[in-house]
């Protein structure tokens, strides 16, 4: 049974902002950057109001707050911090470097185009350039869930089995600057759930298990030279730890469920209409919403067609996606990132990867969309879903890969 | 005031806090200042560490040699991740989560970490007013890399990037004024020192430690790979740099210059200055300006140096 929650107009940052609040988390550190301002603005309030403990620094650069975020984490503190586009790609250095640390910070990605040219409006380039930095990253639809799913994340990263860092990301203006209803929990509710940060324990030889911080008592080397006689073993490390995510996230989703009310789908995607679809689409963030509308209004038509919100990138669900798609005859894949010289976008590569092994397969298609913030409206979605019905009736494919609303 | 007070048989006694076994060059000048940095701790000390020889060598995995906690992160940000560390002490203080009264944050940075590609941390950290010593070990060039000029590298200098050719003879630049950047910030303590000068270094590590506010500590760390020169020079070189006025030892305490150790006695008796000569003679690196043709650097570096010297006699308020 979910407690009374208190509703609140909040945007996107907000919603980000009040999670972090209520998460009792130590230590926050930023660098403005629009469109995620908000978060640090709304935060610096709760500080200079006295209505949160939290230590915040706002430094000179992202680089740096990523970086005085290892420091107080590796000190044992739950540390924050929100970056957008550019500022993800001066901290790119950093972002690796967390995530082989193994210090569980969350980072709000608030998704903006990256430069050049420059641009302020969302798109997936700046998170998706990092997919492979061994973070967790969650996608997140409304200004609702990305509320949620900070506060999810600190339970996933903090999780023994997994120690990463978590990103969750929220596109520029759409979810950020987009005023909606958002349910607050109380803030006692939220405290026990996410409980206080404990550091996990190492087995050193002669010394016992000590905390895996920085402690005068319990001396430890953080950030050794690693060459080729251990490197790849803590690279293999994190491979698995980002592996035993998994269940974690499945977990969390289930949990926060209790105490709210609210869960997305297994915690990796969100499904509508795919029992039997013919076709369907598979997008992330808030284009999602778009793709619901358009796909119940078809339905509605008489149309089998669904969709699949792909809400947890990293680690990808290759087999979610195929136990929920294996049946469709046509899926169209979302990419809001550019794919240069590649095979398509980073979704749809992941997509077809999924399926490469799978007798019973639909065909796929990939649409890159929304680049620069480009408007996505239903007569898009109307235009894909119909292409796709088209190939689930003919199997013939034209082009694999097309760019949507370019003139 | 500082109580700390310098006994050389008590300071035997502490246990080491750079272990033996590191895999720095013999006569390498930063493991030295080091040493005497940490001989200088009230307590509780965590190290940060920015990339560069120090970090590279002390901690190969799986071996360390540090005796306390110790980060290294990256190369420009030590300051940052100090920052860090020193203010999340304070949050988990307040939350009744933190077992130690204090802790102290001493950073260390070579040349490159702090002259270069550093200084945009050091000097946010230095703004924000965090409470930490940042100690730069300068042995004035990328010695990890392989000799590449930095800020820190001296006018005239052979580097690999900077070579002594035969229509550029080494670096063209002097080094950039780090320590005086660092006073600019209007932080409470900036001090110079070299391992030489020992007992100057200890005390003013020790009152670098105990202000409030960020310090700063220019040490001369001599390099007898990249200076081309006996790695027993060590510790005479240092000697040298100071008695030539190359490198003055000196101390910003709360808006106040002082001239410290063997350079007050410099001033006050004007004839132990020693020529540039000396301290260039002795180093292959600079080899190339003893040739006729060159000699008008060496006449350049005197020149800076002395005006460097008579402009810091001026601000300094004890002689």
């Amino acid at each position: 049974m979910s407690v009374r929650q208190r509703v609140m107009g909040l945007n996107g940052d907000e919603a980000v902002a009040w999670a972090v609040k209520q998460c009792d988390v130590d230590f926050v550190s930023a660098y403005p950057i629009t469109p995620q301002t908000i978060i640090v603005e709304k935060f610096s309030e709760f500080v200079a109001n006295g209505e949160v403990e939290t230590e915040f620094v706002p430094v000179e650069s992202e680089h740096s707050a990523l970086s005085a975020c290892i420091g107080a984490a590796a000190l044992g503190a739950r540390a924050f911090t929100a970056t957008a586009a550019n500022g993800l790609a001066l901290m790119w250095e950093i972002v690796y470097i967390a995530s082989s640390l193994r210090l569980p910070i969350v980072m709000a990605v608030v998704n903006r185009a990256l430069s050049g040219p420059i641009n302020i409006h969302c798109d997936h380039s700046d998170s998706m350039g990092c997919r492979d930095a061994s973070w967790i990253q969650i996608y997140t639809e409304n200004a609702q869930e990305a509320y949620d799913t900070v506060i999810q994340a600190f339970r996933i990263g903090e999780h023994p089995d997994v120690q990463l860092p978590v990103m969750v990301t929220l596109d520029g203006f759409l979810i950020s600057h987009t005023l909606q209803n958002v349910k607050i929990l109380p803030d006692e509710v939220v405290k026990d759930f996410v409980g206080v940060r404990k550091p996990v324990e190492v087995e050193i030889p002669g010394r016992g298990r000590i905390p895996l911080i920085l402690d005068p008592e319990n001396p430890l080397t953080f950030g050794p030279l690693d060459l080729y006689d251990y490197y790849f073993e803590h690279k293999v490390q994190q491979h698995e730890a980002i592996e035993k995510a998994r269940p974690v996230i499945k977990q969390i989703n289930e949990e926060y469920y209790k105490i709210s009310g609210r869960k997305y789908g297994d915690g990796f995607v969100e499904t509508y209409g795919l029992e039997d679809a013919e076709t369907a689409i598979i997008v992330l963030g808030s284009t999602a919403g778009t793709v619901r509308y358009v796909a119940k209004e078809l339905r509605r038509k008489g149309y089998k067609v669904g969709m699949l919100r792909l809400r947890t990138f990293r680690p990808f669900p290759y087999r979610e996606l195929v136990e929920a798609l294996r049946h469709v005859k046509a899926v169209g894949v979302m990419d809001r990132s550019g794919a240069y010289g590649a095979y398509g976008g980073p979704v749809y590569i992941e997509t077809k990867a999924a399926f490469y092994d799978e007798d019973e397969k639909p065909k796929i298609l990939n649409y890159i969309y929304g680049l620069g913030g480009r408007d996505t409206p239903p007569t898009m979605i109307r235009k894909v879903y119909e292409e796709l019905l088209e190939v689930s009736r003919t199997g013939k494919i034209e082009k694999k890969m097309k760019f949507l609303g370019v003139r | 005031m500082s109580m700390f007070k310098i006994n050389l048989r008590e300071l035997a006694k502490k246990p080491n806090l750079l272990l033996p076994g590191h895999r720095l060059c013999a006569g390498c000048g930063a493991p030295i200042v080091v040493k005497q940095v940490l001989m200088a701790t009230r307590g509780p000390t965590i190290v940060v560490n920015a990339t560069g020889c120090l970090e590279v060598a002390t901690t190969i995995y799986p071996y360390s040699a540090w005796n306390l906690p110790w980060i290294h992160v990256a190369f420009e940000n030590a300051a940052a991740v100090a920052s860090g560390i020193e203010a999340a002490f304070k949050a988990l203080k307040r939350k009744g989560r933190m077992k130690y009264e204090h802790i102290d944050v001493i950073a260390f940075g070579g040349d490159g970490g702090t002259y270069d590609i550093g200084i945009q941390a050091l000097s946010g950290a230095f703004e924000r007013g965090h409470d930490f010593l940042y100690v730069l070990y300068d042995n004035e060039a990328y010695m990890n890399t392989g000799i590449q000029r930095s800020g820190g590298t001296p006018m005239g200098a052979a580097t690999t990037t900077t070579p002594a050719g035969t229509v550029i003879p080494g670096k063209k630049e002097h080094k950039k004024p780090i320590a005086e950047i660092a006073v600019a910030h209007k932080i409470p303590y900036v001090a110079t020192a070299t391992p030489a000068h020992f007992i100057d270094l200890m005390r003013k590590a020790r009152k670098g430690i105990e202000v409030n506010g960020p310090a700063f500590i220019h040490a001369f760390s001599p390099c007898p790979r990249g200076w081309r020169m006996p790695g027993e020079l060590t510790i005479e070189i240092s000697k040298i740099a100071v008695d030539t006025c190359y490198f003055p030892l000196w101390e910003y305490e709360n808006g106040v210059w002082k001239l410290t150790d063997r350079s007050l006695a410099i001033a006050k008796n004007p004839k132990l200055k020693k020529p540039i000569e000396e301290f260039l003679k002795l180093q292959g690196r600079f080899r190339h300006l003893f040739k006729p043709e060159n000699q008008k650097i060496i006449r350049e570096i005197q020149e800076y140096v002395d005006l460097v010297w008579e402009d810091l006699k001026e601000r300094c308020e004890n002689i």
